[in-house]
């Protein structure tokens, strides 16, 4: 579908306000920029008549009158952004983006061991490093993804050379300020482990006000042989936001790439994950929770891509919804022709808490080698009556064991985000926010966990 | 692995050996498509005018849709001009009283088919409708049926018997603008089977049509109506079979199942329609539409299928549980060998309450086969505590094939309870060497394995076609010398 003229000429603007500050910056990223353009502006954005928008519409995106974020983004503190990090952790790196532009004055560096790089990817595109050419073209694009490379302006660009390991989790928080008009960031971060190389990354994007914003973020990560990449995202952006996200790894032989996953907040929010696991040996685990509410809409769009022998993926998912809210699920498995002794398994469980709360459901299985293991399974229903009968007969009321079974539901899913502060902040957000969690919290507090 | 492969090796030099051609003189109307074309397969067949006026409407409407794209299967482009839309057996054109005057070159074709008419008739009490290419050649049984009230008789009989009950029904579970090939054939279909079974009767007999293609350049679109009226029960048999050629052939049938309150109808299909020679030359394009609906309360419709032939399968025969405490179900076997491509599945949509299905897929892949399981469930806000249970599984044979799964689940109603399972998976050597090691052949391991895979389908057939079905299974895995 072609775009209405207004929102043409306003990306188009912001293309050029953009391509302003680019000068001296490599050709082959003009190139790229203007390909990304001219597809974008031949397709425009995905209608739900396109197979892998089936269940989302764009309308929210599409009509919004999105602008770049003022360079001012308000006053806060370094204080303000202890409190929206998860926990209180010492040892970690802090890079905080406010409105998409990274601000030094409220981050903490601390020192990085030798071999690893922690910068800005402006910087890094400016020439620092050599060679970054293929992480950007090797990865089919979408409408989001051609926006995001047309109009990226900052991000985090992380390399670590062979062997080396970072001990503390590295933060990346990207936080949009209140603002009077519809604004939009588009993040684009850089991932690059080396062989036998060691990180965990946390992406946390936040809202600050409940203002209408547009958020679309593209994370690229590149996992060497035997490299260990430990992503976590936790997307609790404003109420009124659209939150567009992509996380692109290709894994080389024997490396292993987690992505943890907590989508909580945005209106609307679609989050595609495509792990392609490119080397023997290669191991992959998506886990992710999202809860809806209200009348929130999430998506999540993933695609494990298993192109060679003996590699294992696990992949969980489970949505809980309620009240109006719409959850949708895609995963896709590919087995690749000679992607033997393939072993995937993947599991997709919704909760429906209300009448008129939806969930769909698409696990797909393409399978082109014969000797592999592979499984998927989705269930969508309510809480599981002989359950709730067990625990009302034990004496817990209603409300009550409700809470209980659901907190169940999704902690099976935090308990594999193997970061113990994101964790307990998650499963915090988790009480909160179901409906009757008191008895819940006593009896967490009573048996210490 | 290895071994694996070699047992497959057979399926390779699986020859179809239904693929001979009958010579049987044919009237058949000449290629293209267009609105006279049209008229005149109405005026052959002595139409009434409000199923003119449907065709053409379908017709109409068919020209402004798009062939979809949206499936897994790759064919080169249909010519519908290349197609003639019409081919009745010549010596028909007076059909025949009687079974003995049919045509015995026909009745020939019958037999190599292993379906004797007069045979079948007497002892395996079953009542067949034979379709041969266009029109239906002979019905059998139909006196004793018509003493029940049952009403059987070929899709153009129904036509002029019982216009009012083909005028009510037609088109109302699948109707003309449903899809491309629904329109096509909504427009352009030749003959098929009706059947309506008054309100509480049980049908004592299977019921069963054969359809053949015999004709080169010919498409086969028939249209079958089942009518099930409230608290009766009738159980259905369909078997397929295409002579050898070089061509593909175009079979669009689309097939409506209406079930009132408290009525079963049970629908199960054996089809083997010519895949293709090893190259991948030739074969049927088997583009099928096939949809139930449950439209009383307590009505229950089950589709049975074994898909073995046609060198490529689109059919999802679905069912619409509209009546409270309606039960839909689903049990398929899809077998694709060579370059055979099958994209098939069911669709379960839930509005009643109380209302249940399942679904039972077994795919079965080998040589370059494709082999997709594409199904959708879905339960409107309406459906209180309604059920699915949906179990795929897969079974490759070699590792050029592919096996895929698309189950679309859509729930809008929170007391549903929805699952889904799905695996893919070899035969294992342990298995083969287990079986083996008690002194079964290779072979036989392999046809035991495979049969045992797709048991919890084949038992849901009819005894007769139980039978025929192990057979076909069994051929197919003919020659896998270990």
């Amino acid at each position: 579908m072609t775009l209405p003229a207004g929102t043409r000429d306003r990306y188009l603007a912001e293309f050029e306000r953009v391509g302003g500050s680019r000068k001296g910056r490599p050709a082959w990223l003009r190139r790229l920029r203007d390909e990304a353009l001219a597809r974008f502006l031949a397709s425009g954005f995905p209608t739900v008549k396109h197979e892998d928008w089936k269940y989302t519409g764009l309308a929210a995106i599409e009509q919004g009158e999105f602008e770049a974020a003022g360079a001012d983004g308000g006053d806060l503190s370094p204080a303000d952004i202890a409190g929206i990090l998860p926990g209180e952790e010492a040892d970690r790196h802090v890079l905080v983006f406010l409105d998409g532009r990274y601000r030094p004055e409220l981050s903490t560096r601390r020192d990085l061991p030798s071999g690893a790089h922690l910068g800005s990817l402006t910087g890094a595109l400016g020439g620092e490093f050599d060679g970054l050419v293929p992480y950007f073209s090797r990865s089919a694009e979408t409408a989001f993804t051609d926006l995001n490379t047309m109009l990226m302006e900052d991000g985090v660009f992380l390399h670590l050379a062979k062997d080396v390991r970072v001990p503390e989790p590295i933060y990346l928080l990207f936080l949009m300020s209140p603002a009077a008009r519809p604004v939009m960031a588009h993040p684009r971060n850089l991932i690059i482990a080396g062989e036998n190389s060691g990180v965990t990354v946390v992406e946390q994007y936040a809202g600050r006000g409940d203002s209408g914003y547009f958020v679309n973020s593209v994370t690229d990560i590149s996992a060497g042989r035997d490299a260990t990449v430990s992503h976590f995202r936790f997307q609790e952006e404003g109420p009124s936001a659209c939150h567009v996200a992509a996380l692109r790894a290709r894994q080389g032989a024997g490396s292993r790439f987690a992505a943890h996953s907590a989508s909580f907040g945005a209106l609307l929010s679609r989050h595609d994950v495509h792990a392609v696991l490119d080397g023997e040996g290669a191991e992959c685990l998506l886990n992710g929770l999202y809860l809806g509410n209200g009348r929130q809409h999430v998506d999540h769009f993933t695609t494990i891509d298993h192109a060679k022998p003996s590699c294992a993926s696990r992949e969980y998912f489970h949505g809980i919804l309620n009240d109006r809210a719409r959850g949708v699920f895609r995963g896709r498995v590919i087995v690749r022709k000679d992607a033997q002794k393939t072993d995937a398994r993947q599991t997709n469980r919704n909760l429906l808490l209300s009448k008129e709360s939806e969930a769909d459901s698409r696990p797909q299985l393409e399978i082109h080698a014969d000797d592999v293991k592979c499984t998927h399974g989705a269930t969508t229903g309510p809480l599981d009556e002989e359950k709730l009968f067990y625990m009302r007969s034990r004496g817990i009321d209603e409300a009550s064991a409700k809470g209980l079974l659901t907190y169940a539901f999704a902690d099976e899913v935090l308990r594999r985000f193997d970061l113990p502060v994101l964790r307990s902040a998650l499963e915090e957000k988790l009480l909160a926010w179901i409906p009757e969690t008191r008895r819940v919290q006593e009896f967490l507090r009573e048996t210490g966990q | 692995m290895g071994n694996a492969a070699d047992q497959v090796k057979g399926w390779v030099d699986q020859e179809y050996r239904w693929g001979f051609v009958t010579t049987v003189e044919a009237d058949t109307i000449p290629k293209g498509l267009n609105e006279d074309v049209i008229r005149a397969i109405s005026a052959r067949k002595g139409e009434p005018e409000f199923l003119l006026e449907r065709r053409l409407k379908a017709y109409r409407h068919w020209l402004i849709m798009i062939e979809p794209k949206w499936s897994t299967v790759c064919y080169s482009p249909i010519d519908f001009q290349g197609i003639s839309y019409y081919s009745a057996p010549k010596s028909l054109k007076d059909r025949p009283g009687k079974l003995d005057e049919v045509d015995p070159e026909v009745l020939r074709t019958y037999e190599r088919l292993g379906i004797p008419l007069l045979e079948q008739k007497r002892l395996a009490g079953v009542a067949v409708d034979a379709v041969f290419d266009s029109v239906s050649v002979a019905t059998t049984y139909q006196k004793e049926l018509a003493n029940m009230g049952i009403l059987f008789c070929s899709f153009s009989e129904a036509v002029r018997k019982y216009p009012h009950l083909v005028e009510k029904y037609l088109g109302t579970v699948v109707p003309y603008n449903d899809n491309f090939f629904a329109s096509l054939n909504s427009a352009v279909f030749t003959d098929g089977s009706f059947c309506y079974v008054p309100p509480g009767v049980r049908c004592p007999v299977e019921l069963s049509t054969y359809f053949r293609i015999n004709a080169e350049n010919t498409g086969q679109f028939e249209r079958t109506l089942i009518i099930a009226d409230a608290g009766s029960y009738v159980s259905y048999l369909e078997g397929c079979t295409a002579p050898r050629r070089d061509t593909n052939q175009l079979h669009a049938a689309v097939v409506e199942l209406i079930a009132l309150e408290d009525a079963e109808i049970r629908y199960a299909t054996v089809q083997n329609w010519y895949p293709g020679d090893r190259e991948g030359r030739g074969g049927i394009y088997n583009f099928v539409t096939k949809r139930g609906l449950c439209a009383g309360n307590r009505s229950r419709i089950s589709w049975t299928q074994v898909e073995t032939g046609s060198a490529i399968t689109w059919k999802y025969p679905s069912v619409i549980l509209k009546g409270d405490h309606s039960v839909g179900q689903f049990h398929g076997v899809a077998l694709t060998t060579n370059f055979q491509q099958a994209d098939t599945g069911t669709k379960m949509t839930h509005i009643g309450k109380n209302t249940r299905s399942t679904i039972v897929n077994k795919g079965i892949a080998g040589g370059r086969g494709q082999n997709t399981y594409r199904g959708l469930v879905k339960v409107l806000a309406g459906a209180e505590n309604s059920r699915n249970f949906t179990q795929c599984d897969s079974l490759l044979l070699g590792d050029r094939c592919g096996a895929h799964t698309f189950p679309y689940i859509e729930v809008k109603n929170r007391t549903a309870q929805v699952e889904h399972e799905a695996s893919t998976s070899k035969i294992g050597e342990d298995q083969l060497f287990y079986c083996q090691q008690r002194g079964l052949s290779r072979e036989d391991a392999v046809s035991m394995i495979v049969n045992g895979f797709c048991r919890e389908v084949i038992r849901n057939l009819p005894m007769e076609f139980a039978v025929e079905a192990q057979k076909l299974l069994e051929i197919s895995l003919e020659g896998s010398v270990g």
